[in-house]
């Protein structure tokens, strides 16, 4: 069993060396000048020369990408020109409330998704079935952030059940003592049920727009497998010893068809990290995203370049965690591995 | 691999052979289509609104009422009217003028992108599938090392460090996609390699590159199509996307996403038009060009209906 | 007979609902079932064998309705039970069995869970008990080792063990009735043999009846008290398995027969009476000439899957032993003769298609000669064959009709490939003539030579492979398993047609397959094959009638002996 762990983890030492690389070529290696990207477009000769040196640009590349790394291992991701603060300090503080609302919204698509596939493919043909596959279908056509606009319009402006969109909680309140870093979690730890409640109120739009953005393809992925494991021949040996339907769905054909579906949540995680990016700038959730976006409209690169690289690495870190847990229902993959 | 170079002369009794083929098979195809589209009025649907974004694209820009740049500060901010269809926004430029017009860049955008990544991704997947090793092993490497990105943060990454302009947009949007398309052509071809119809193909004396292009090439196309009208839409999503963070077109240019993302602001004072018919337009689109790939792909494979 | 039969079905009727309105699988089927008896369904691909059993079981696909008649077991009137009382029906009372066994079991779950649900279900046991219960069920089904196999998932296990394991599965509850569905279709011969044992005495001995669905009559005529014959979903002839090779009723029933392969009939008594008669009398064959092709010393090696990690190394060290490569052919010699037809004998995994790949040089051998004509082709390189000028001269007639032709080639156009490919200039109407000609050769009527693959039937898509490799006149055409996807009667007449154009045109023939039957009507030679060696080799009645090697004589012993 370390073994096999052993063995997935190594699998990810490429795809980390890769990301590094492509990250490398990204500012170094293209054409443009390197030094007065990171500069800024208000430097003067004299700061695009003193950044230049700073990167090691005056060196060959090779040696650069030495450097490169070697500021990578120490946590270096240069400093942020606009705040004037590190990069990886700033992203640390960020990456709670992304991950957070990331992952509320992915629970909330796996809640209605997998239940809503399931049921779709059982009853195959029924009303349900035609709902999942509409929802399939238009909920991948959805703009995740028109979705956005579209809820603080209709729950903000017009409803006004929904606090303006802007952060994870509203001006007058105070932020729960700081353990996990998700509000809504901290707040439960210290009974905070007032700040849990105000925290809760402002995460359920964004969460909600992501997760139905993330909706359709588990719930498609769902169904289809489903229905591909209802129709297979030990489904049909299984019927054929009379195990009652209940067994026969989810012991036999669930189990099987979520196969599939854990391989495609690696995937809604790489939509769902984009979409995160669009709907902080929405609800200006104060996230990693929201400030690459506000990095790109200033012209401020260390802290985009920082952004791509800790979204890749944990993407990376996310289908591991992926692989692993596949490994674990599917009994099949120690011996290819 | 090695007579490459030398591509065979079609003989002309090939081309007759394989014309009463085709006439054959379009005959059937074609009868096929108008079952499906009979079937499955929604696939007929999307494919009329698909005419329509063409039409949109092509003579749109001639036909609309107003300059889409034009500012009149004095009619900013009206909500939809008989003068101004989806209203005007904060300039006092016709919203509905602006999304007709923004239709033939956010097409080209796409077309060009995707266009782009079927050819090299299609052709890098074939060759991987249909002679593995080291070739193989090349385009998996680069699949792989994109996918190890979130698409979206690579596009962004990509723009970012090559420069914000439409051009890069078409690059980023191909790039992101390349995994996508070289995954599936590499799995068709690699299936059929070893497809008894292509070991004839070798026992009857075909080249290899004969067989890849005359045998595997041809075999693969209707999955190809399907997959090409299935990413129309991922890509106007993701230009869209793009822009709306500020990536890309420039206002003002009249452009869907970039459009929403002025509208935004006006959204919690209640001037909802501004963001909101740029929105469902591009919902639209997107939408269109994912039924109409549903729709393709039940008439080339109907096994895979889901 | 007793008076009341286990299970009586009376006027049955299964429609389907298909995009093209609904079609009747089966109509007005009447087939009963005597406690303890043995019941052959037999049938070829399309006469709703199948069918008949899913509905005893009520198990039919959504879309497939029982529209007409009555199913009673025991009294009980399946056609009618609510999903409750089938529940307790099936497992309990009617068991099943399948084709693809693999298939049949629940890939992530072990094999012992899978048969302890079963148990649990009909609550014939206790949760403390059960795991001893599945236990015992693998011991009764002969698996060696059932303490360790209960943990095992299908995929650790071989067709056979599997088979074995669905049998238990099947029998874990002391239903009265099992129904096999191709129990063995897939299994090798030696492999069928023990599983059909192993069914028919277990069933013997708890009184069970057993109905036994297979395409194979020479199967159904061995193992069954009695057979149903099959055509288009309706019943032809019910008959005593000793009266139905003797005295076949129905004309169906007779062609069935007669194409069934089976000792004492040559290559013509396959074919139905009035083609057979019409048949020219096979010509003499001549001597066999020249040595066309000679083996020698073939070895054909895959490196095995490596199954260490890269951790060992850099945490202990100690570097492994490159692991040892499998033998798929393990230094093999042999000679086929001009005019000769030698048979390659032996079951999966033995090395005969391997064998087959290297000789038709689609795939290079590790070490070892192939000579052809005199001249070494085992010194061309695979890749390079295909466009070398002794292509031509060496052919193949493939396994799946359906998978060797192209989706998007007519027939005119999969016979003119190698035609086009070859070199020679020939016009349009040159190459038009030479397709029909070869289509004549092959029996494939004109009107056929337009149509694409989907258009044609198992038999006309197997003549259009067949005229395609003989499109360049070649010496040495080898044959892969030719008829193994084709339902009894159309194999019949390939193989007469198979045999006359070697005749004619002077061919040579190699002959890969599994079935001995088969290989003795067509073959004048055969080498028996086992793990990438030859075991023996002589005369067809040599090696049929007398064998000396053990292995044959097992192989001859496993092939079902029908009461002729």
């Amino acid at each position: 069993m370390l073994r096999t762990i052993g063995k997935r983890i190594a699998t990810a030492i490429p795809s980390l060396i890769g990301v590094i690389v492509v990250t490398f070529l990204l500012t170094r290696v293209l054409p443009g000048d390197t030094a007065s990207f990171f500069a800024g477009p208000a430097a003067t000769p004299q700061a695009i020369e003193e950044v230049r040196k700073q990167l090691g640009l005056d060196r060959s590349q090779p040696e650069q990408f030495v450097s490169y790394v070697s500021h990578l291992v120490r946590g270096d991701l240069g400093t942020s020109l606009t705040t004037g603060r590190p990069v990886v300090t700033e992203l640390a503080t960020r990456l709670p409330a992304s991950a957070e609302l990331t992952l509320l919204g992915l629970f909330i698509a796996l809640l209605i998704a997998v239940p809503l596939g399931i049921i779709a493919a059982v009853r195959q043909g029924s009303w349900i079935d035609h709902l999942c596959r509409i929802v399939a279908t238009a909920g991948v056509s959805l703009p995740v952030f028109f979705t956005g606009l579209v809820f603080v319009y209709v729950f903000y402006f017009i409803l006004g059940i929904s606090p303006a969109p802007l952060g994870r909680l509203d001006v007058f309140a105070s932020p729960p003592p700081d353990i996990t870093g998700f509000y809504l979690i901290d707040a439960l730890i210290a009974r905070d049920f007032e700040t849990f409640r105000a925290a809760l109120a402002q995460i359920t739009l964004p969460a909600v727009t992501l997760a139905v953005f993330s909706l359709a393809p588990i719930a498609r992925i769902t169904r289809a497998s489903m229905l591909a494991v209802l129709s297979s021949e030990f489904i049909r040996t299984a019927r054929a010893s009379g195990l009652k339907p209940s067994t026969v769905v989810m012991t036999y054909a669930f189990r099987n068809a979520m196969l599939p579906v854990i391989t495609t949540l690696g995937m809604v995680f790489s939509f769902l990290l984009g979409a995160n990016v669009l709907v902080e700038k929405v609800f200006a959730w104060p996230g990693i995203g929201s400030y690459a976006v506000e990095a790109l409209i200033a012209s401020d690169f260390a802290p985009v370049q920082g952004f791509v690289l800790t979204m890749a690495v944990l993407y990376v870190l996310i289908n591991l965690g992926i692989d692993l847990l596949y490994g674990i229902i599917d009994p099949r993959v120690k011996v290819e591995a | 691999m090695t007579t490459l170079s030398q591509p065979e002369p079609v003989s002309p009794s090939v081309t007759t052979l394989t014309k009463a083929v085709s006439a054959r098979g379009i005959g059937a195809q074609l009868r096929h289509i108008r079952y499906v589209l009979a079937d499955n009025p929604v696939t007929a649907g999307s494919f009329i609104l698909f005419v329509i974004f063409l039409l949109a694209a092509l003579i749109g820009p001639s036909l609309v009422p107003y300059d889409p740049l034009a500012s009149n500060t004095a009619s900013a901010l009206r909500p939809p009217s008989a003068q101004h269809w989806f209203g005007t926004d904060q300039l006092g430029r016709d919203i509905f003028s602006r999304v007709v017009v923004a239709t033939r860049l956010d097409m080209i955008i796409a077309i060009a992108s995707v266009l782009l990544v079927f050819v090299l991704g299609g052709l890098a997947g074939i060759a991987a599938g249909f002679y593995g090793g080291w070739t193989d092993r090349i385009v998996g490497r680069i699949s792989d090392t994109i996918m190890a990105f979130p698409l979206f943060v690579l596009a962004m990454g990509i723009v970012a460090a090559l420069g914000n302009t439409v051009t890069n947009i078409v690059i980023a949007t191909a790039i992101i996609n390349f995994p996508l398309y070289a995954r599936l052509a590499r799995s068709e071809a690699n299936i059929r390699r070893e497809a008894g119809y292509v070991h004839a193909a070798r026992l009857s004396g075909n080249s290899d590159p004969r067989i890849l292009f005359r045998f595997i090439l041809p075999n693969i196309m209707p999955l190809m199509m399907v997959q090409i009208s299935l990413t129309m839409g991922y890509a106007i999503l993701n230009a869209a996307g793009l822009s709306f963070i500020g990536l890309g077109v420039r206002p003002p240019t009249p452009e869907w996403g970039i459009m929403v993302a002025e509208g935004a602001a006006f959204i919690v004072s209640g001037e909802w038009w501004i963001a909101f018919f740029p929105g469902v337009t591009l919902m639209l689109a997107v939408f269109c060009f994912n039924l109409l790939g549903d729709g393709l792909r039940d008439i080339v494979d109907p096994l895979r209906r889901t | 007979m007793t008076a009341q039969p286990l299970l009586d079905v009376r006027d049955l009727t299964v429609e389907f609902a298909t995009r093209r309105g609904t079609v009747r699988a089966i109509e007005h089927i009447d087939i009963s079932l005597a406690k303890g008896e043995t019941l052959g369904i037999v049938g070829e691909s399309g006469s709703g064998k199948s069918v008949t059993s899913y509905a005893v079981m009520r198990i039919l696909d959504r879309a497939g309705s029982i529209a007409e008649g009555s199913i009673v077991y025991s009294g009980i009137d399946v056609s009618a039970a609510s999903d409750r009382e089938l529940r307790d029906l099936r497992g309990r009372e009617m068991a099943m069995i399948f084709q693809n066994p693999r298939a049949a079991l629940n890939p992530i779950r072990p094999v012992g869970r899978q048969i302890e649900d079963v148990l649990l279900e009909h609550v014939q046991t206790t949760r403390a008990e059960a795991k001893q219960k599945a236990i015992e069920a693998l011991e009764q089904v002969r698996i060696a080792r059932p303490e360790e196999r209960y943990h095992a998932y299908p995929f650790e296990m071989s067709g056979g063990m599997c088979q074995r394991v669905v049998i238990a599965l099947a029998l874990a509850c002391r239903p009265q009735l099992l129904i096999a569905d191709e129990p063995t279709t897939g299994l090798d011969v030696t492999t069928q043999k023990a599983v059909m044992d192993l069914v028919t005495e277990l069933t013997r001995a708890r009184g069970m009846s057993t109905i036994l669905i297979t395409h194979d009559l020479g199967l159904a005529a061995t193992y069954c008290d009695r057979v149903v014959v099959m055509e288009k979903g309706k019943v032809v002839e019910t008959a005593l398995s000793k009266d139905i090779f003797a005295r076949p009723e129905h004309p169906y029933t007779r062609k069935l027969m007669r194409a069934t392969p089976r000792p004492g009939a040559a290559l013509r008594d396959l074919l139905p009476l009035e083609l057979a008669a019409a048949a020219p009398t096979p010509p003499p064959q001549a001597p066999p000439g020249e040595t066309l092709l000679r083996v020698e010393q073939l070895v054909k090696e895959y490196p095995r899957q490596e199954s260490g990690s890269l951790w060992p190394k850099f945490l202990g060290g100690k570097a492994k032993e490159p692991p040892v490569p499998f033998r798929a052919v393990d230094s093999i010699g042999f000679e086929v003769r001009r005019g000769e037809t030698v048979g390659l004998v032996g079951e999966s995994g033995c090395g005969k298609s391997t064998t087959s790949m290297m000789v038709m040089r689609l795939i290079d051998p590790t070490s070892g000669k192939i000579t052809f004509a005199g001249e070494d082709i085992s010194a061309i390189p695979a890749r390079d064959f295909a466009v070398h000028p002794m292509r031509r001269r060496i052919q193949l007639v493939f396994q799946d009709p359906t998978d060797s032709l192209n989706p998007r080639f007519t027939a005119a156009r999969a016979i003119a490939d190698p035609i086009l490919r070859s070199g020679q200039s020939l016009n349009d109407a040159a190459i038009r003539a030479r397709c029909e000609e070869l289509a004549g050769l092959v029996g494939l009527p004109l009107e056929f030579l337009d149509r694409l693959p989907h258009q044609l039937s198992g038999g006309q898509k197997a003549r259009v492979g067949i005229a395609r490799a003989l499109a360049l006149n070649p010496d040495l055409v080898i044959l892969d398993e030719p008829t193994a996807a084709l339902d009894v009667s159309v194999q019949a007449v390939v193989l007469n047609l198979l045999q006359d154009l070697k005749v004619r045109l002077g061919m040579s023939y190699l002959f890969v397959s599994h079935d001995l039957h088969v290989v003795r009507l067509l073959c004048d030679r055969v080498i028996v094959m086992r793990s990438g060696r030859i075991v023996e080799e002589g005369t067809s009645e040599q090696v049929l009638e007398a064998p000396k090697a053990d292995y044959t004589r097992e192989l001859l012993e496993a092939i079902p002996h029908p009461p002729v």
